[in-house]
């Protein structure tokens, strides 16, 4: 931490005592935000967008200052809040937190401290430690794809799935998936697999369900990254006999995929946008700068992309 | 006398080393088999021979420094690395100029290349450097992984359409049924036998894993040698990314991660001692082979829940080390 900014940081909170906040038009704003760290597009995706409103908002606000740190794992993540509060001097913080629990009383201290609290897209275990909770849509995310593909399936035919990393979210999805299938009992899934949301696991998976499954109608590959190494699996095989693969998320690569009808067998993906770490970063800044509050919670809803709609989702300068 | 001991000692030691992983691998293939019929298909064979490849490779480079006494942990992230970095250079040259075969023959002698550059750069900072292994190559795994991710904005490097095209057949052809990579896998792990047990260099690889001092006192190159070993894994490296490059025609920050694990787990079990002094190229191959046979499995079946695929890997791994420990 710099002697300058501890000073600021000194200064800051002087002159916040000596007056009350009501006083001033615009409050200044110190706006911490914690990620994770760039390890798949993903969360490149976060990170990009994390920094894209950084330049913008404090260009536009004089009073704001945003300090972005990313982690590569949930310890990590709970020593950077302890940084922010006592290096940084931050009166706000957005968070996406590595995981829910483990993050839930590192993030009830910072809140504790005065601080205020957006928390995005994994929720906490125990919400009181949040001012505002701003979500991605994992029921959708699992949801809307069993829905595409039992209505183009004609609610019949063998689907096998790929999973991510075992984590709430990926249970979030796979159950909704599930929950959807149950209405059609004569879609099949065959096995759902983790992959990792990775290319070269989703690859070896593939492979392996192809070798195995005589007849795939479809692929739920969950994950763009995992459709792309589901798709060099199904060329290597020369398989034609699946129809649909449906990745998720919405990378630039699939959805300019889908743009161009590249693929017969890229019809459709689902929303799952790390923008909403930018709409995070901007609504939390916004509203502290006026001295207001977010509403509780507030869910950015993941939608069904197709052809028609695929350019208001195609950002080509994102990593992701 | 004592030589003669050593040797029958030594040889002894082998023969049980060889037979473990062996023994392991032949256990697993038939109930493979016994799991699901396909899996003694020639497809599937050759789909877990070719993706056996890239770890088989590198796991004959990581043979010899782990036999010298060393170990290098980087190369996952160095993988990674090359292919970013290659994919980049390949890219860019496509723009000068129109010939995409020999844009993607320099993009792979530009793999090799570099992979023995990272390699001899680590046995320097290792010999002249003076400092122990496993920091030098923690440090540069770190390091690689993070250049590529700021390369690639975290996202993915792709090459381009027209020279993947061109690239491809590296990965996806077969000569004699037998696809390209899992040739190549032959080829190294042939020579890599050949030099540790034919050449003045495998030997004196040996000779410095058993008894540094010894080595040096008996007039070997100790620090040559070592960095020599180091390289070797570097050009294995630069192969095995070679092969990678085309399969999926891209790198991202999730590429090779762990490779380093699965390449000295592959040595290990494969009958060579952490410590150095003695280890065979044969077991390392096993080896890996016997590493990918179990996700294979474990993907052509579900009688084991998904959660615990890890843990059966866990435990074929410590009964194969098992079966091979020393009497």
């Amino acid at each position: 931490m710099s002697i300058k900014s501890a000073i600021f940081g000194l200064a800051a909170s002087v002159v916040a005592l000596g007056a009350p906040a009501a006083a001033f038009a615009q409050n200044k704003v110190n706006l911490g935000v914690a990620i994770p760290a760039a390890t798949h597009s993903f969360t490149a995706g976060i990170v990009w967008w994390a920094n894209a409103a950084k330049a913008e908002l404090e260009k536009e606000h004089k009073d704001l200052k945003v300090t972005i740190k990313t982690a590569a794992n949930a310890g990590e993540q709970a020593n950077q809040l302890q940084d922010l509060v006592t290096a940084n001097k931050i009166n706000a913080l957005v968070i996406f937190p590595f995981e829910s629990a483990a993050l839930t009383k590192p993030v009830a201290q910072v809140k504790s401290k005065g601080v205020y609290v957006t928390v995005v897209d994994r929720g906490l275990t125990d919400t009181s430690a949040q001012d505002a909770y701003i979500s991605g849509d994992n029921t959708a995310f699992g949801k809307v794809p069993a829905e595409y593909l039992a209505k183009a399936l004609d609610g019949k035919g063998n689907i096998v799935a790929l999973r991510g990393i075992a984590t709430t979210l990926d249970n979030e999805r796979m159950d909704a998936f599930n929950s959807v299938m149950k209405d059609y009992p004569d879609i099949k899934l065959l096995d759902a697999k983790y992959a990792n949301w990775n290319r070269d696991d989703a690859f070896k998976v593939m492979q392996d369900y192809l070798t195995r499954f005589k007849q795939i109608d479809a692929v739920w590959a969950a994950d763009d990254d995992m459709a792309v190494g589901v798709l060099k699996a199904i060329e290597q095989a020369k398989r034609d006999d699946i129809k649909i693969v449906f990745g998720g998320a919405g990378s630039k690569g699939m959805i300019k995929t889908l743009i161009d009808g590249k693929d017969p067998r890229i019809q459709a993906n689902v929303s799952y946008s790390p923008k909403f770490i930018y709409e995070a970063i901007k609504l939390t800044a916004e509203a502290r700068l006026k001295g207001e509050a977010l509403p509780a919670t507030s869910i950015v809803p993941s939608v069904l992309i197709t052809k028609e709609n695929a350019k208001d989702f195609y950002f080509p300068d994102s990593p992701f | 006398m004592v030589e003669g001991r050593l040797e029958r000692a030594k040889s002894l030691g082998s023969w049980l080393h060889g037979v473990g992983p062996v023994a392991g691998l032949v256990v697993l293939c038939i109930a493979g088999t016994a799991l699901n019929s396909d899996f003694a298909s020639l497809d599937n064979a050759m789909n877990v021979l070719t993706r056996t490849a890239f770890i088989g490779i590198i796991a004959v480079g990581m043979c010899f420094v782990i036999i010298s006494g060393g170990i290098d942990l980087s190369v996952g992230s160095m993988a990674a690395l090359i292919a970013g970095l290659v994919i980049l250079l390949m890219n860019t040259m496509a723009g000068w100029f129109d010939q995409p075969v020999l844009v993607v023959a320099i993009g792979m002698l530009c793999s090799v290349v570099l992979g023995a550059v990272f390699g001899l750069t680590h046995g320097l900072l290792i010999t002249r450097g003076r400092i122990e292994p496993f920091i030098v190559t923690l440090g540069t795994l770190g390091i690689f992984r993070a250049y590529l991710t700021y390369f690639s904005n975290g996202g993915a490097i792709t090459l381009d359409d027209g020279l993947s095209d061109v690239y491809s057949p590296v990965y996806y052809t077969s000569l004699a049924g037998v696809p390209i990579p899992v040739w190549v896998f032959l080829l190294v792990a042939i020579a890599g036998g050949v030099i540790l047990n034919r050449t003045a260099f495998g030997r004196y690889v040996q000779a410095i894993g058993s008894n540094e001092q010894v080595a040096r006192y008996a007039a070997v190159d100790v620090d040559k040698i070592k960095v020599l070993t180091y390289g070797l894994l570097g050009a294995c490296v630069g192969v095995a990314t070679l092969l990678y490059v085309p399969r999926l025609g891209s790198a991202s920050p999730t590429t090779g991660l762990l490779w380093e694990l699965e390449a000295i787990a592959a040595v290990i079990v494969g009958g060579t001692a952490l410590k150095g002094g003695s280890g065979s190229i044969i077991g390392t191959v096993v080896g890996a082979i016997l590493l990918s046979v179990i996700s294979n499995i474990l993907n052509l079946t579900s009688i084991i829940s998904v959660y615990l695929n890890a843990a059966v890997q866990g435990f074929v791994i410590i009964i194969v080390a098992f079966l091979q420990r020393r009497k």
